[in-house]
């Protein structure tokens, strides 16, 4: 049964639906779906609860979601490069459930390994501790988080062979194969397909196990705070 | 004459000892790393790296290489990759030995408040809340006062807390504090500042 589709609207054909949890990779504008982005766009969804990092930029990756009025929550650790996202939450237009940064991606790989809760000291004594079992393991607090349980992956590899074994690049590796884990379906876009036995199997990032869908396009990859040194410093 | 930023970022770099695998914060301590000298300092960034590199050259930007700042960055020969959960996973695990780290309010007892005015700003806690939680030492860098020249180092936060009792040590321009048991100790003033400069720049309890 192949994996490969010829579009990102193809891909997500039969499983979008309204009110769905969706968890999506990237960091900022590094590494994220952009294409299966736009394509959600285009395919109208709503009332979506989103588990990412942050929300892109007001018209680039999720932002696009969040300017059609398409999501209704977002799960994230960092809102501060979006001025709509801060605006939508402000105005209690959209619900949004702070998680710190690392405790995000451990509910993503955790809902992926099958292990519904897991105990952390991160966000003991804050906000985030707030109506949330306490325990205590050798004399220190710890905090229960519940792993997430996506309807749907997205994320985005650098190359994947047509079994959807994985790999991505430098840092845009970042959330996505904690979000991939965590999907009960998981559509990748990828700039590269390759067949099986080009990619090093000890190099694998991720298993095609975790991969149902693929699709390889064409990425714009903006970055978002270009920062250079000059020559003559070095 | 206080400390300016980079002199505070002089002054945080020598908290960092030969070996070290350390992360830094956005904003002063990101200058850090400009001042580490020979010493042998691995920098983490929370969004999936260990051995970051300075800034790349002008149009040898790679969109797939950023920090945690999101800026633009290279990488060096020791360089690893990783994902997120494995990032953090380090962070919580105690593995990284120091984080340098901006702040809005600071208190005597080492609470941390960094991430969110209610109501006005909300950036959101980034990768903070897990780094004052599982790394060896935190190290906060910021200025003493706020705009309103109003002191930053208080009795008790009044903004939502990153951390409680968390931090190890600030650094201001006006010197370094030490969060002990009654609390801050005086570890070093910046030159032309003197004790009772710092008292009365402090709101907190200085023993």
């Amino acid at each position: 049964m192949s994996k490969i589709y010829a579009n990102a609207a193809d891909a997500l054909d039969g499983v979008l639906f309204d009110g769905m949890l969706i968890a999506a990779g990237g960091f900022g504008l590094c590494g994220i779906p952009e294409l299966l982005i736009d394509a959600i766009r285009d395919a109208g969804t709503k009332d979506l609860t989103v588990a990412s990092n942050n929300a892109g930029v007001d018209d680039f990756g999720l932002g696009v979601l969040l300017q059609t009025k398409q999501v209704k929550k977002m799960m994230s650790s960092y809102v501060g490069e979006n001025a709509e996202f801060m605006r939508q939450y402000l105005a209690g237009e959209l619900e949004l459930e702070f998680n710190p940064q690392g405790t995000l991606a451990e509910r993503m790989r955790a809902g992926g390994a099958g292990i519904p809760g897991f105990y952390t000291k991160t966000g003991v004594g804050t906000v985030i501790a707030e109506g949330k079992e306490v325990k205590i393991f050798d004399g220190e607090e710890y905090i229960l988080e519940r792993g997430i349980f996506a309807d749907l992956a997205i994320v985005k590899a650098w190359k994947a062979d047509t079994t959807g074994n994985l790999i991505f690049r430098k840092t845009a590796r970042n959330f996505n194969p904690p979000a991939a884990m965590c999907g009960k379906i998981c559509i990748v876009e990828v700039e590269e397909i390759v067949e099986p036995g080009t990619l090093d199997p000890d190099g694998i990032h991720l298993p095609g196990v975790y991969v149902h869908r693929i699709v390889q396009g064409t990425h714009e990859k903006r970055i978002e705070k270009v920062t250079t040194r000059k020559r003559e410093e070095a | 004459m206080a400390w300016d930023r980079n002199q505070m970022a002089e002054r945080a770099a020598q908290e960092l000892e030969d070996g070290m695998y350390v992360n830094l914060g956005i904003g002063i301590p990101t200058l850090v790393a400009n001042y580490v000298g020979d010493k042998d300092i691995t920098l983490q960034s929370e969004n999936g790296m260990l051995g970051m590199g300075p800034f790349p050259y002008e149009g040898e930007e790679d969109p797939d290489l950023i920090n945690a700042g999101k800026q633009t960055i290279t990488e060096l020969a020791r360089t690893s990759y990783f994902d997120s959960a494995t990032s953090f996973g380090m962070i919580r695990g105690g593995k990284i030995a120091a984080a340098i780290l901006g702040a809005m309010e600071v208190s005597e007892n080492g609470d941390l408040a960094n991430w969110m005015i209610p109501g006005k700003l909300v950036k959101g806690m980034g990768g903070a809340m897990d780094l004052v939680a599982g790394v060896g030492r935190v190290i906060v860098v910021m200025d003493h006062t706020n705009k309103a020249g109003e002191s930053k180092v208080l009795k008790e936060c009044t903004l939502p807390l990153t951390g409680k009792g968390v931090v190890d040590r600030i650094i201001t321009n006006l010197g370094v504090l030490d969060v002990e048991h009654k609390g801050l100790h005086i570890v070093d003033l910046a030159p032309g500042v003197t004790r009772e400069d710092m008292i009365a720049a402090t709101e907190a309890t200085i023993i």
